[in-house]
């Protein structure tokens, strides 16, 4: 099934979430992802939801996020220009100094940050696309991954699609 | 200004929206609000005896009489036991306000005694709803809960007011408006869309109108469609929702298509070129197998809910609009085509296939409804329902010429819900005749609720079809399960009914008729029709009378089971 990235401007009040959330489990979809933060209006939030589907369902899906009072806007930013980012924190094995310093120079090559050092782990933290993100990821996996968390993709439409 | 309880903000606001009725039932979690709506003189409480017939009979009223309908009920139990109504009056987009206590602020999410999630419980199955934790809201929140529950597609919204803030006091300010970002329903239908139709239409050879319950929920939208119809001269067939959106007697209706449809609705369904739906939503009770829906159509769809538009069949001409505007557009664009060949193949499967049934001696259901129809056909009279045999037999054999006389649960389909809803529709329509259509089966449903039409005498006539079986289900075990009657079985014999619902009706204090033979049909609804308060009908019908045509259950709609031959 092809994966849809769908932005969703809400109001930001408490229960929205599990509104738009139940419609997706109502049709027995998985969430891949969700992303909610309040934007430049405090009585807003912005979700921005992948999800894969059935591009038939979707549309409906779509609209019924649209029925809902609290939801303002609803984008689909599949087909067109957008600009995403996600932030991953991962803790890799680092027990002796060799390995230490190699995963230093992967971190130091990809622009990632080492955030907390550790006895035997590193904890790298990096944002970016998709892409980005998952090639730290497999650059780091040789050293033993022990904990990943990520955020979710967040997504907004590119000034670029009018131009 | 001085500061009043939220209780008495809550009837403040409700006297704002015009609401002169409520129907409900006490519990601890709303005692501040009964306290204070005890001796006012706006609004009338109706008590009955159980929350399934509150929200039932709200549901009831607002289908009767255009208005939304209101109900109470406490925490916990009270509010859960309004589930099944809300589920119903969504499915059919009623508008209704349904108000439920809940637990004070600081003990909820603790399990307190009698505390539900009623604003998760019923995220699917309303409109919208609200949890009310400061009063200062809760003025706003009642405003926006029935502009939101009559407005755009409408539907059900709860409001779920915590004991304490009922208490807590606040200023009365009650909006003149409501303003929300996210809810702004389109009421004018997209002009060139309309004028795409119009033009379809003179071209088409075979259209049909496929009218819903969206019809009858856009008050004046029947006379535009009738209007459009008569003047176009093209056939109407109507969903079971939609039955007196257009009048049942003019000789362009073909009456209600689908499962139980007639048969030359669904044939002229399969044949025609051009649907034009309105205000339906294209149910699988009405499409049957949906890949051989209407297969040679261009279909138009006008709607208020730009999400029932190409949700099951795949639509050419959608047009997002109050079905009243938008006919009353399509009205003044539309140009008549040459139909005459299509109305001649219409009328030979009229005649080649009309409704029927075995019309001897014996006590048929199908007899009683005409019989029924016959004798109030020139009165004011709106007919409920309950679900299975009772309201096929009552959607195809009694007659329906306006919109609002038909009440019926169709989306959720909920047993139970016929006699609560007569009562609200009684309430609402007090010089009206009103029936409950039902089944032994069903009447048990909610029976209760006998006590409180007859204290607050509630004229409401329960015909009741006693087969002594689940009927409906009776039948898909007889044509699909070889006759296996697994718990559908009611009452061993006919004979030996059980309840006697003439004792029951005696009981609590109304009046009962029991009929076992066909020539007392007649004098025994004279009879009830004379009676001041409710009676019991208790009609006991053939036991297996099967309700045909039939499109058994993912077949094609042409593709019916006739019965009789």
């Amino acid at each position: 099934m092809p994966r849809f990235i769908i932005s969703a401007l809400v109001e930001n009040k408490f229960g929205v979430l599990a509104r738009v959330a139940g419609l997706f489990s109502a049709r027995g979809f998985n969430i891949d992802s969700l992303a909610v933060g309040e934007t430049e209006d405090p009585d807003t939030s912005r979700m921005t939801i992948v999800v894969d589907a059935d591009e038939k369902i979707l549309e409906q899906v779509k609209k019924q996020l649209n029925k809902l009072i609290d939801v303002i806007r609803v984008q689909d930013l599949t087909g067109g220009k957008y600009v995403d980012r996600e932030l991953i924190l991962i803790k890799v094995k680092a027990e002796n100094t060799g390995v230490r310093e190699k995963i230093v120079q992967v971190v130091d090559s990809t622009g990632a940050e080492i955030i907390d050092i550790g006895r035997k782990t590193l904890t790298v933290e990096e944002s970016g696309d998709a892409h980005k993100v998952g090639a730290l990821v497999e650059l780091l996996r040789p050293y033993g991954i022990v904990e990943i968390v990520r955020t979710g993709k967040i997504a907004l439409q590119s000034d670029m699609e009018n131009v | 200004m001085s500061k009043v309880t939220g209780a008495e903000i809550l009837i403040k606001s409700l006297v704002e929206e015009g609401v002169k009725h409520i129907f409900g039932y006490p519990g601890g979690s709303v005692i501040p609000l009964a306290d204070k709506m005890f001796g006012n003189k706006d609004i009338t409480f109706h008590l009955t005896r159980h929350e399934q017939g509150a929200v039932h009979a709200a549901d009831g009223y607002a289908r009767a009489t255009g208005e939304v309908g209101v109900c109470v009920a406490t925490s916990g139990p009270g509010a859960t036991n309004l589930v099944t109504g809300i589920a119903t009056a969504h499915m059919d987009s009623i508008p209704i306000v349904a108000i439920t206590g809940q637990v004070k602020c600081a003990l909820i999410g603790n399990d307190a005694f009698q505390e539900a999630d009623m604003v998760g419980i019923t995220r699917p199955i309303t409109k919208h709803n609200y949890l009310v934790k400061d009063v200062n809201e809760l003025a706003k929140v009642v405003k926006e809960a029935f502009h939101i529950a009559r407005t755009g597609r409408p539907g059900p919204v709860l409001i779920d007011l915590p004991v304490d803030v009922q208490l807590q006091q606040a200023e009365f300010r009650y909006p003149k408006t409501v303003d929300l970002k996210g809810y702004k329903p389109t009421y004018k239908g997209h002009i060139g869309q309309i004028k795409k139709l119009a033009k379809t239409m003179t071209r088409s050879k075979k259209p049909l109108i496929y009218a819903g319950g969206g019809i009858v929920l856009s008050d004046g939208a029947n006379v535009e469609i009738t209007k459009l119809a008569r003047k176009m001269e093209i056939p109407v067939t109507t969903t079971m929702m939609g039955l007196g959106a257009f009048p049942g007697d003019d000789p362009l209706s073909l009456g209600m298509l689908g499962m139980h449809g007639t048969a030359y609705a669904n044939l002229a369904v399969q044949e025609a070129d051009l649907i034009i739906a309105v205000g339906a939503r294209f149910d699988d009770r009405v499409t049957g197998r949906i890949d051989t829906f209407a297969p040679n159509a261009t279909i138009a769809h006008i709607d208020i809910d730009p999400s029932s538009v190409s949700k099951n069949v795949s639509v050419d001409i959608p047009i997002i609009g109050d079905a009243r505007l938008v006919l009353k557009e399509l009205n003044a664009h539309a140009r008549k085509g040459d139909y005459a060949a299509w109305r001649g193949k219409i009328a030979e499967w009229k005649r080649d296939f009309p409704l029927k049934y075995k019309n001897d001696d014996k006590l048929r259901p199908q007899y009683i409804i005409e019989q029924i129809c016959e004798i109030t056909k020139d009165k004011d009279v709106i007919i409920a329902t309950e679900v299975g045999q009772n309201q096929m037999w009552a959607a195809q054999h009694y007659t329906y010429t306006k919109p609002r006389t038909w009440i019926s649960s169709g989306g959720l389909g909920t047993m139970g819900f016929g006699f609560p809803a007569a009562i609200g529709a009684q309430v609402g329509k007090p010089d009206h005749i009103v029936f409950d259509i039902a089944g032994d089966g069903s009447i048990q449903m909610n029976i209760q609720e006998l006590a409180m039409a007859v204290i607050e005498k509630i004229p409401v006539k329960i015909a009741i079809l006693n087969n002594g079986y689940l009927g409906m289900v009776r039948q898909w075990q007889e044509l699909f399960y070889d006759k296996r009657y697994a718990w559908t079985v009611l009452s061993e014999k006919a004979a030996t009914v059980c309840p006697d619902f003439v004792k029951l009706a005696e009981s609590y204090g109304a009046k009962g008729i029991r009929i076992s033979e066909k020539k007392n049909v007649k004098k025994a609804i004279k009879e009830a029709l004379k009676e001041k308060g409710p009676v019991i009908m208790d009609f006991i019908i053939e036991r297996e009378e099967n309700v045909f045509p039939m499109v058994p259950a993912g077949e094609t709609i042409s593709n019916m089971l006739h019965g009789l031959a």
